[in-house]
């Protein structure tokens, strides 16, 4: 069973036109280092969240010498309240398809991977029915499009329920056979990835992105967004509004125009990026949507005046605990100390001397550990005590 | 466990490895294709996976407590996986629960380990525009209410 919208999608960029097979037909044409040059003049970062320049990768992976190389589609989409990835793969499957190829093609890789998150198990069917579909135009296979020496061929893989494997280095550890726990980088999967060779690993709406830079340019992609956020964003958005969905929006946009096209009303707090993201009360509405400002992987959870706050932290903290992988010690023992702390509040019991130095555990946290999720997971306690303080310590 | 069971185990394990490759990196869909067959991996076959790959056992384990969602332990015949995550908690999960939680003691009822339905609660499944939401096996349900849940169980039975 899959989930379509019944409506056409429409955006600036990736919900544009397009014909599936002309950007591989551009890239090929035009060469490696032109591909480059184009990606480099887009701006595109990771759209995973982290934000790392794509032609920086890419650049990096192709000059790295080695008889394999892999191209990862990092479809691990956990982070709570995020579903865009969902709405590609079902709806958009060709342009990310058509976007591994084209990195394959730049890097040098013959192999690509789909790592698809257990969840969404449901269309690993539906995907490979896509795969073969493209087979039958040349688009997999030996010598793609009669470029000679030019092979590629995608495997998907499924994981198994660990939102710590969306992580690039633990999500290889997984691929090999291993527990998803990050590894010390450097080195970078750039040139010690997959079975120890150069990789590349894209979110999905980055490699998406890819065969509409190609087609039209990096200069036209540049013309949406800001300077330092070029291009558009997919946003997940869910909770209390009249229309959660996925939205293609230009970076730059402000939280409160956000909330209107979604139809958002009586907004008491809107938590941007996830569980691991930072919450927001009404008076920094007026924020820009930013790799500058507010820097998100695009999931957008809205709560109005009738919420809980202190309900929704502590169904963070709560998530965090369970999926900490455990490796290194300020995430496994301190998501459980901030959600300890969150209980006693609930309780009523507790010292606002207390819960500041849980807050300076938080910022050490971020600072200690190994990862990205141990690095974010202090950020909803922090933001959520700070910006909701009047609710929360109203007991007091 | 009987001669002609281990067997069949044995057997399905070899030939999972012949499709992924003699290799660690088959590990995890090896242990996912056994298990969407024996719904669990038992110790035996932990150990015979461990052989046919090359690995220690105590690999395998490992491997099996990481994952959420493979199990060392016998399982019923049906997993519901209720999202837990707060926009479906405030969007009738908590209602969802209670409704499914009662239905489903009542299908267990004087049901065999094998045929019986477990519940979980799971962290978000990507459904938060369609919430509440479900995982009922490999399929997804949205905008759950106790009308169209007991039309899922009925299919279930």
């Amino acid at each position: 069973m899959m989930t379509f919208e019944k409506i056409k999608r429409t955006g600036p960029v990736l919900f544009s036109e397009y014909e599936n097979g002309s950007a591989l037909k551009k890239a090929i044409s035009i060469g490696r280092n032109e591909i480059l040059a184009e990606l480099k003049e887009s701006g595109l970062k990771g759209r995973g969240g982290a934000g790392f320049p794509t032609s920086t990768k890419w650049m990096l992976t192709a000059a790295a010498k080695a008889d394999r190389k892999f191209v990862i589609c990092n479809a691990d989409e956990g982070e709570p309240g995020t579903f865009k990835d969902r709405v590609l793969l079902t709806e958009y499957p060709e342009l990310v398809l058509e976007g591994m190829i084209i990195a394959g093609y730049v890097i040098g890789a013959k192999e690509g991977i789909i790592y698809l998150r257990s969840e969404y198990s449901y269309m690993l069917e539906f995907l490979e029915s896509k795969i073969e579909y493209m087979r039958k135009y040349g688009f997999f296979g030996k010598n793609i499009l009669g470029e000679q020496g030019f092979d590629f061929e995608i495997k998907i893989r499924l994981g198994s329920g660990a939102y710590e494997c969306g992580e690039e280095t633990a999500l290889i550890e997984s691929l090999e056979g291993y527990r998803g726990e990050p590894r010390n980088r450097p080195p970078f999967p750039v040139n010690t990835g997959y079975l120890g060779y150069p990789t590349v690993v894209n979110n999905v709406e980055t490699l998406a992105s890819v065969p509409h830079i190609i087609t039209k340019g990096g200069e036209w992609y540049k013309k949406f967004g800001t300077d330092k956020s070029t291009g558009s964003k997919l946003f997940s958005v869910s909770g209390d509004c009249k229309y959660p969905g996925v939205y293609e929006l230009q970076w730059g946009i402000t939280l409160r125009e956000l909330l209107k096209i979604v139809g958002a009303e009586n907004t008491k707090a809107v938590q941007v990026g996830g569980a691991s993201g930072v919450c927001l009360n009404e008076s920094q509405f007026d924020k820009k949507i930013s790799y500058e400002e507010t820097a998100t992987g695009g999931s957008i959870m809205i709560f109005d005046k009738s919420r809980s706050m202190l309900e929704v932290l502590k169904n963070f903290m709560e998530f965090f605990v369970e999926e900490s992988c455990g490796q290194c010690t300020p995430c496994r023992i301190g998501n459980v100390k901030l959600l300890e702390g969150v209980n006693m509040i609930e309780k009523n019991d507790y010292t606002l001397e207390y819960i500041d130095k849980l807050k300076e555990l938080g910022e050490t946290m971020k600072i200690a550990s190994k990862c990205g999720l141990g690095q974010t997971s202090p950020n909803p306690f922090i933001s959520i005590l700070d910006n909701f303080k009047d609710e929360i310590f109203s007991k007091n | 466990m009987t001669d002609k069971d281990k067997k069949i185990k044995t057997e399905f394990i070899a030939s999972l490895v012949r499709l992924y490759g003699k290799d660690r990196s088959s590990l995890l869909p090896v242990l996912q294709e056994f298990q969407k067959k024996f719904r669990y991996i038992d110790e035996y076959s932990q150990q015979e996976i461990a052989d046919a790959l090359s690995i220690h056992p105590v690999e395998v384990n490992s491997i099996i407590s990481f994952y959420a969602f493979l199990y060392d332990k016998p399982r019923g015949k049906h997993t519901i996986r209720i999202c837990k995550n707060i926009v479906c908690k405030f969007h009738g999960n908590k209602e969802l629960s209670k409704f499914m939680e009662k239905k489903v003691s009542e299908f267990n009822k004087d049901k065999s380990e094998e045929s019986k339905i477990t519940i979980e609660y799971v962290n978000c499944i990507g459904l938060c525009d369609r919430s509440p939401s479900m995982l009922v096996d490999e399929k997804v349900y949205e905008k759950i209410n106790p009308h169209n849940a007991e039309a899922i169980l009925e299919e279930l039975s």
